[in-house]
């Protein structure tokens, strides 16, 4: 897809990501209580995400739009690019997490918690953020909406993600609890992905 | 003529009504809240206001994305503009509210900050709005983002608040719901000043779509 035409595109990513991590280094130094550990790395994962997302239709050339809505059906176009960038998103949140942790230290989260809503967090940001990215890709000044009609869809999800991570610090939870945030995460997920299947029909054609 | 426009009278009728009887009426005396009891018939009934205008720019943009007739665009925009002014009020009531309860006009509150949230996401969809030059498309490419700006409300407003593990609101983070607590003079005032002005914010919407109406030549 338009990552593997664009080398660049993927290699300034991780670029931004390595340079945002160390930025956040060099500012705190290396010790840092585990509550702004959750907060920086979620707030640095959610404008990588920014970055790599809002590329899926902005950047698309007319032509090639125009080419896929012939060749293509909307609902597989939606659901393509929706598990392209929640792939995306998972090596590009797993990265940053690897890089985090050498930069500024892991603290001790409960991974029966941590990874199961790191991963359902991923694949939300990146499905949002698509549906998101083909709303802006339509009007005319596409950075700037893609920014604050996108801040309000991924704030629910964010704050359930920092929560959750907050409760993956206090060690082992226990399986009720895991099981309401993971819910939570998942409905979230589930009422994007259902919406944005419904309505991107609508936002495809001209 | 007075056949259709008895629901304006009653709505004007209701919310004189909730005024003056909302500050003359034996409130109960309960701690740290006292007399700002009354508040809650103008602070809560804006909020359902918001939720109904917001509810009714929801089933207004279903029907669009379902005929395509611009009057339903109309209808849906301008509910949302409603609802927005509405919201508005709401969140300056309940300032003015914090400051005599809770000793702050903003104190972070999950209903507060999701309050706020859901007001960004329909200022985004105004601006948005205007961001589009072709009519249709800006018809159909709003009423789209308008429902995930339903279910941010939705979500912010009636889940979140729940979830979270302490809030000041009745009703959420465990506290007893408001409904429990209300005695039977308060309701009386209550839910007529609620009905009132939901009748008021009926109006202004029907007021605010003619006039759009008649400027753009919509019918």
């Amino acid at each position: 897809m338009l990552e593997i035409r664009q080398r660049y595109a993927i290699n300034g990513i991780l670029l931004y990501v390595f340079s945002t991590i160390f930025v956040v280094q060099l500012c705190f130094g290396r010790v840092i209580d585990e509550k702004t550990w959750i907060a920086l790395f979620w707030v640095i994962l959610l404008f990588a995400a920014f970055n790599a997302v809002s590329k899926s239709f902005i950047q698309e050339a007319s032509a090639r739009r125009l080419y896929y809505f012939m060749i293509a059906s909307p609902l597989s176009v939606v659901i393509s690019k929706m598990i392209y960038n929640s792939l995306l998103m998972v090596v590009l949140g797993a990265l940053s997490l690897g890089l985090f942790s050498v930069f500024m230290g892991f603290p001790g989260l409960y991974a029966g918690l941590f990874v199961p809503a790191f991963l359902l967090g991923c694949i939300g940001l990146a499905s949002a953020l698509t549906m998101v990215s083909a709303i802006a890709s339509r009007s005319g000044n596409n950075a700037a909406l893609m920014a604050i009609l996108g801040f309000p869809v991924v704030l629910p999800l964010l704050l359930l993600l920092v929560k959750a991570s907050q409760k993956a610090l206090t060690g082992r939870v226990e399986t009720a609890e895991m099981l309401r945030f993971l819910s939570a995460i998942t409905l979230i997920d589930l009422v994007v992905v259902v919406l944005a299947v419904i309505l991107f029909p609508y936002l495809w054609r001209d | 003529m007075i056949k259709s426009m008895w629901w304006k009278f009653l709505g004007l009728a209701l919310v004189l009504y909730s005024i003056i009887a909302g500050l003359l009426i034996d409130v109960p005396a309960l701690p740290v809240i006292h007399q700002t009891i009354r508040n809650l018939f103008y602070h809560v009934s804006m909020w359902f206001a918001m939720f109904v205008m917001l509810g009714t720019s929801l089933v207004y943009s279903i029907r669009y994305l379902s005929g395509f007739r611009m009057r339903d665009d109309l209808m849906a925009s301008g509910a949302v503009y409603t609802g927005i002014f509405f919201g508005l009020m709401g969140l300056m009531t309940g300032m003015v509210w914090a400051r005599f309860t809770w000793g702050d006009f903003w104190t972070n509150d999950p209903q507060l900050n999701g309050a706020a949230v859901s007001m960004m996401a329909y200022l985004a969809y105004a601006v948005l709005r205007g961001s589009i030059d072709e009519v249709a498309m800006r018809a159909r490419i709003s009423a789209v983002y308008n429902i995930f700006a339903f279910m941010l409300l939705v979500i912010f407003l009636g889940v979140l608040p729940r979830l979270a593990d302490s809030s000041l609101h009745p009703g959420k983070g465990g506290n007893t719901s408001t409904m429990e607590g209300l005695d039977m003079t308060m309701r009386m005032v209550f839910y007529p000043a609620a009905l009132g002005w939901i009748l008021i914010a009926c109006w202004l919407l029907q007021l605010h779509t003619r006039r759009r109406a008649l400027i753009q030549g919509i019918h």
